[in-house]
């Protein structure tokens, strides 16, 4: 490759389009599975899904 | 050996998940790296499209990433309404925005492609219309999504709605043939073997094997990601009904 021709701004566009849509995707997903994982170790931490002492009895 | 019903434990599957992820995505990145020097420095122009070939290297994987994903999704939804799978409709749920993405992504360098080869970004044919009935269909599935709150009820429902839609796919695979239409027929996977020459074909696959491990990374992350958001629902409903059981014993006291 030494040059794209007459037609590099459609071939760049191609590629900036997919690195645009790609990348916010990869951040999206990122940032929620991050942002679960927090909740989910705060809500533990607080012991929201342990029973109370005289439920867990048998 | 681990079956597919061990692996329908969700705590299973967070745990292989966690080991699979970072092979899975460095040998997307190695393929990436591969596929795109080939791509680019070692693919020749086309005698008849010039530079332009080069847009092939990600259209082509986009557009059959669109069409797996969604097949995915309708095995998935399968899972939900026939053996009420537990992982089922986490699958589908984590596969559509990701599935949306490449049919963007087919659509929009498809255009970026047609304009200088065919004259026109858009031509109302019967490939180019069914790729973008299939990104509706997504988009109507992740709009089912947010619309329903209980995500039983909700998976359900998509799992219809993916039934139906998946109509749509063999007719975006077969509608260069049943039709006379301004895109190409088939040129890869065809009876009679590809007409791509070896310089151009080698690059393309490497770099469809590239996409898929990271939409298949992406997807597995986008799994983990709802497990939890579940995980964390059910522990906010049980923590309100503690905190509820909590004050009325307060009040009694």
């Amino acid at each position: 490759m030494t040059s794209l021709g007459p037609h590099a701004g459609f071939i760049l566009a191609s590629y900036g389009a997919v690195a645009l849509i790609l990348g916010g995707l990869v951040l999206t997903i990122l940032r929620d599975h991050a942002a679960q994982k927090r909740a989910l170790a705060a809500l533990e931490e607080r012991g929201a899904g342990r029973r109370p002492i005289k439920d867990s009895a048998p | 050996m681990a079956s597919l019903i061990d692996l329908a434990n969700p705590t299973r599957f967070m745990r292989l998940s966690r080991l699979l992820l970072p092979w899975m995505a460095g040998l997307a990145a190695l393929l990436f790296l591969i596929g795109f020097y080939l791509a680019w420095f070692v693919a020749p122009a086309d005698y008849q499209q010039g530079e332009t070939i080069r847009i092939m290297f990600v259209h082509v994987p986009a557009a059959w990433l669109a069409m797996m994903l969604y097949t995915m999704m309708a095995l998935s939804a399968l899972g939900t309404l026939v053996w009420r799978h537990p992982l089922a409709d986490v699958a589908q749920k984590a596969a559509a925005p990701i599935g949306a993405c490449f049919a963007l992504i087919c659509l929009l360098t498809g255009a970026f492609w047609g304009k200088p080869m065919w004259g026109t970004y858009w031509v109302w044919d019967a490939r180019l219309t069914s790729v973008l009935v299939l990104l509706l269909i997504y988009l109507g599935i992740i709009a089912l999504w947010r619309t329903l709150d209980d995500p039983g009820r909700a998976g359900r429902a998509v799992a219809i709605l993916t039934l139906v839609g998946f109509v749509n796919v063999p007719i975006i695979k077969f509608s260069v043939d049943w039709w006379n239409t301004l895109h190409q027929p088939a040129s890869v996977f065809r009876t009679g073997g590809p007409t791509i020459h070896p310089s151009m074909l080698w690059p393309l696959l490497i770099l469809a094997i590239a996409f898929t491990l990271l939409a298949l990374s992406l997807h597995l992350v986008a799994m983990r990601a709802e497990i939890m958001r579940r995980r964390v629902r059910t522990l906010t409903i049980l923590e309100a009904e503690r905190l509820d059981r909590l004050a009325l014993a307060g009040a009694a006291a």
